[in-house]
């Protein structure tokens, strides 16, 4: 039976949510979980107006059709499904579609400088995969614009206070409390497995302490860091996700990568030059002539092979990233047709992506975010000359596999507290850490709108899941949490400790650049089973030599050299999810791709990849697993739940192949089978 | 591929090119659109100062790449850059164990390769893989805040040649054409935590103080906000880019241990939400932080803020606006009462 008051619990502490990581999803899980009036812990890495969400630039789509060209949440579902290349449930993506405009309306609300018609209403504009208007935008700094109206939000709770159930306010006791600078470290389960808090660590002090919790929400972002240099905030190394995995919740679809096709090589990171250049109008070209040694503003155009228009005249430019990105890599690395460079007489793994065609103030307008990081970076003016762009690791399709509970019209149950939740009961997970929206591939500008909407739906499944506890964690003996504690302080003591006197320790960093160098070559665009295997030799490899590093630091304070060994052991973890995972899936499937494998296998790999730890240097694979939610047994199975979009071959050199309706040729959904109401996803409950 | 039976001469060609193509930028930048000619910006190129790359390079050196396996693909960014050792970055870092320890303030001296298109971030990152001061003393390596490294996230704020700026887009050929040591230290205006890392907490606090948000109903449904016009949101769009990294208050001789003055960035989000039409429901609320000690009048019109900030967010016009605003409303809110 549930406990009679949810905001204090018997022993009269206030009941709290955990919430981990300030990113757009996060953020948005907190306002929700305020909202429905459950106080919040925010533990995050960096002050949340830091969060990697900030990086996102193009925009975030929702079907508001204010172009009148016939787009809806239908198409957007079709689209989405069709890009993902039919690994995503549908359902969740149903929902999402559904809730976009609201979701960009609420934005809009709350005071995002969205770019703007003359008639004075939001702009949209063109992303992949789709051939609609259907991305709003904000200069090309869209995700630090969002992450701020959000970050602002969030501030308001961190001034109210709690209210009891007679809606006086408890002295001292905020609706929010801010844990920035702490490293989630683990979740605390009690004897039955439940989550009830986490051990967290404050990364000034490197004081380790646990959080009690009534539900626990990771948004924690992606793992890029894995490779190395990527587009990702140096942040994202996917340590949380690591932990929680090793502590039994199962990961779904690793494997799925998406690497995007434009980014500026650097040094440190591989810095991305948003899809919103291509949806204003920017090409991809090489010279016809592999040597031509002019400068690219001196090559007319009918010397130009602008190799995506003519390979999928349907789309062109605006192909998904996973076609675009193995378009780019045969251009320059099979057919050796990337731009020639005179000094070195060779062809360099480089395409230009060319704006120079478009007007200046055009593209001051719509496009200076990313323009400027060109300029900065690279040191030359983009307005005026051709970028030179190559393929970056972008983003994780995959992450925590995360349940959801359908609703009669196919959509998501609003309030189930199955939404969102991991297979540990009492955890949850959202935004680029979980697996739900995206697939096999990615649409760009869905990943701000799937942070958003998960945090739409994460909030009240959590605060759902809160009412329904017979006792809470507020009220569990404290010896549970203690141990916990003390668990996680004696591995920090350990990294600290190990391998003190060793002759020629290992440094983690060094470590961390060969792990690095192995995915970035081999886990990416094009995938090879001999060449995986190696991969995982070497991940094997690392494992060993990871137990002789000796930290880089000693010191009681900021020890950010303590804090990197312990990401650098959960990467390995995760890098060997991605990797075996890769090696399994013997087809082509959206970002995963293998040239000995090249076509989509649906009768044997329509399913997740549902991965489970079973000890430090072994991933199992498991077709289906039961778990528990809310005091009800689930069970599950790895079959995708494609009630709503059959699914079909995909054909982006053919316009309207995602979605007949864009060419006026159907009605929207003909070429998807409509949900039958009482569609029952098979294998489920 | 074809690269794969370059000798190493053409590794060597590789390593100058690249030097050189980060060169070509700064070179390049100042001249107009169009005055620019192909071969002779190539040629150019390999001529620029600072590029580095003697002609007589030993073979063993490599640059981006080209040092592969038969069989594997190697690509610039698919592959990890290898140091040119030709070519030394020296960084000069302060550093401290905390605000509490003012005895252990030091300069420390690192020395690390140079890697192509490389910024302070990268340098930093480099004395990780082998922490030894120049003298050869092995010690921990300076600890420094990170996470965007493109400019957009305001972690890496540092005083960087005596001049506050982020660690990212701080490029070491701009910074250091012929190898001179570049110095890094903490901003001044914040408690130090350690190193180069300072406690910028306050600077959230502002963001209370002056409300700097909208008094939103709830995130339910309730239709698009208020219309806009195009010319209303440029203007306040580059408001809104401050990543509150703290370049303005560092810069600013108000801003300081004896003065309570809050500082540009949260003054320029008071106008940022006092234009915006919900946001302007709630102005008098704004400006009445904006008033007494601490506040707008506070401002010295150095304009150092404006010449440091990042984002080339017009602090100086928002101060303007804001101590225009707060006077009216001290000079004739009274009547409206």
């Amino acid at each position: 039976m549930a406990s009679k008051n949810t905001i204090r619990s018997e022993g009269g502490k206030v009941r709290r949510v955990i919430v981990v990581g300030g990113g757009l999803a996060g953020l948005m899980t907190v306002i929700k979980l305020c909202e429905a009036k459950v106080p919040v812990d925010l533990i995050s890495l960096v002050p949340v107006k830091r969060s990697h969400s900030v990086c996102a630039q193009g925009g975030i789509n929702a079907s508001v059709n204010t172009k009148g060209e016939g787009d809806s949440p239908q198409v957007h579902l079709e689209e989405t499904a069709y890009g993902g290349d039919f690994l995503a449930n549908q359902p969740p993506i149903k929902g999402m579609a559904d809730a976009a405009p609201g979701i960009v309306y609420m934005l809009d609300r709350m005071g995002v400088p969205f770019n703007r018609t003359a008639e004075g209403l939001l702009d949209f504009r063109r992303f992949g995969g789709t051939l609609f208007h259907r991305t709003a935008f904000a200069g090309a700094t869209t995700g630090q614009q969002l992450l701020y109206a959000l970050d602002e939000q969030v501030r308001r709770f961190e001034i109210a206070e709690v209210q009891d159930e007679h809606g006086v306010g408890i002295p001292g006791e905020k609706m929010v409390r801010k844990f920035e600078f702490w490293d989630f470290l683990s979740a605390i389960l009690d004897d039955n497995g439940v989550c009830v808090g986490a051990v967290a660590q404050d990364l000034k002090t490197m004081q380790i302490r646990s959080f009690a919790g009534d539900a626990v929400v990771l948004a924690t972002g992606g793992c890029g860091i894995i490779y190395g240099r990527s587009t990702l905030s140096v942040i994202c190394t996917g340590t949380a996700a690591s932990a929680v995995y090793q502590q039994g919740a199962v990961y779904g679809n690793g494997e799925c990568i998406q690497v995007h096709p434009t980014a500026i090589p650097g040094a440190d990171k591989l810095r991305l030059i948003s899809e919103s250049a291509r949806g204003e109008g920017g090409r991809v070209w090489v010279p016809l002539d592999a040597k031509d040694k002019r400068q690219p503003r001196d090559i007319p155009e009918k010397e130009r092979d602008y190799f995506l228009e003519r390979q999928y005249p349907g789309y062109g430019n605006l192909v998904p990233r996973d076609i675009a990105s193995r378009a780019l890599f045969k251009t320059c690395f099979h057919e050796h047709r990337g731009i020639f460079n005179a000094d070195t007489n060779r062809n360099e793994n480089e395409v230009y992506l060319d704006l120079t065609h478009k007007d200046e103030k055009f593209l001051r307008e719509k496009l200076a975010g990313i323009l400027e990081i060109y300029e900065k970076f690279v040191g030359v003016d983009p307005y005026h000359n051709p970028m030179k762009v190559f393929p970056a690791v972008h983003y994780s399709m995959g992450g925590l596999w995360v349940d959801f509970e359908a609703d009669a019209r196919g959509s998501l149950k609003a309030g189930s507290p199955r939404n969102h939740a991991t297979s540990i009961q009492g955890l949850y997970a959202v935004g680029e850490v979980d697996y739900q929206y995206h697939g096999a591939n990615r649409l760009g500008a869905n990943s701000l709108l799937s942070c958003i909407y998960g945090g739409m739906v994460a909030g009240p499944a959590a605060a759902s899941y809160q009412k329904s506890l017979a006792r809470s964690a507020f009220d569990l003996p404290k010896s549970l949490f203690d141990k916990a504690e003390k668990k996680q302080q004696a591995d920090y003591e350990r990294i600290l400790g190990q391998n003190q006197d060793k002759k020629n320790p290992e440094n983690a960093y060094q470590l961390h650049g060969q792990l690095a160098e192995a995915m970035l070559r081999d886990c990416t665009i094009e995938r090879d089973n001999a060449t995986l295997d190696k991969v995982i030799d070497k991940i094997s490899e690392l494992d060993e030599r990871v137990k002789n590093v000796k930290t880089t630091d000693a010191s009681p304070r900021m020890n950010q050299g303590a804090q990197f060994v312990r990401h650098l052991e959960n990467m390995l973890v995760l890098a060997r999810v991605i990797a075996q995972g890769a090696r399994n899936r013997d087809e082509s499937r959206g970002a995963h791709y293998k040239p000995a494998f090249p076509k989509r296998n649906d009768a044997d790999w329509q399913r997740s990849t549902l991965a489970k730890h079973e000890q430090k240097g072994a991933v199992k694979f498991i077709r289906e697993f039961d778990y528990t939610c809310a005091g009800q047994p689930v069970h599950v199975t790895d079959a995708v739940d494609t009630s709503l979009v059959a699914p079909r071959e995909r054909k982006y050199e053919q316009a309207g192949a995602a979605s007949a309706a864009a060419t006026g040729k159907l009605e929207p959904g003909k070429d998807g089978r409509r949900p039958a109401a009482d569609t029952i996803r098979e294998g489920r409950t | 591929m074809s690269d794969d039976d370059d000798d190493d001469d053409d590794d060597d060609d590789k390593a100058r090119a690249h030097a050189g193509d980060s060169e070509s930028g700064g070179d390049d930048r100042p001249e107009p659109p169009g005055t620019r000619k192909g071969r002779d910006g190539v040629g150019k190129r390999a001529a620029a100062p600072g590029a580095e790359a003697p002609a007589d390079r030993p073979a063993a050196v490599a640059s981006l790449a080209r040092k592969k396996s038969a069989k594997e693909p190697a690509i610039s960014a698919m592959e990890a850059p290898q140091p040119t050792v030709t070519r030394w970055v020296r960084l000069k870092v302060r550093r401290q164990d905390g605000a509490d320890k003012p005895e252990t303030k030091r300069w420390e001296e690192f020395k690390v390769p140079y890697l192509p298109q490389m910024n302070v971030h990268s340098a930093l990152e480099q004395i990780r893989l082998d922490p030894q001061t120049v003298g050869g003393q092995t010690v921990a390596p300076p600890v420094w805040e990170a996470a965007c490294l493109e400019e957009v996230c305001g972690s890496c704020t540092m005083i960087i040649n005596g001049k506050v700026r982020q660690a990212c887009s701080a490029l070491i050929n701009e910074l250091s054409p012929n190898g001179e040591a570049i110095t890094l230290e903490p901003m001044s205006k914040f408690p130090n935590v350690r190193d180069l890392v300072v406690d910028r907490s306050a600077m959230f606090e502002h963001l209370k103080k002056v409300r700097a948000w909208i008094d939103l109903d709830g995130t339910h449904e309730l239709g698009p906000g208020p219309r806009e016009s195009p010319e209303a949101q440029a203007e306040r769009y580059p408001l809104s880019r401050c990543m509150t990294c703290g370049c303005c208050v560092e810069a600013c001789p108000q801003f300081n241990d004896s003065s309570p003055f809050i500082g540009p960035a949260a003054i320029n989000q008071v106008r940022l939400f006092n234009m915006h039409p919900s946001g302007a429901l709630h102005k008098n609320a704004r400006l009445e932080t904006m008033m007494g000690a601490g506040g707008v009048a506070d401002c010295g019109k150095a304009q150092n803020c404006v010449e440091v900030c990042p984002k080339e967010i017009p602090l100086v016009d928002s101060i303007a606006v804001v101590a225009r605003d707060t006077t009216k409303r001290m000079l004739f809110g009274w009547l409206l009462k």
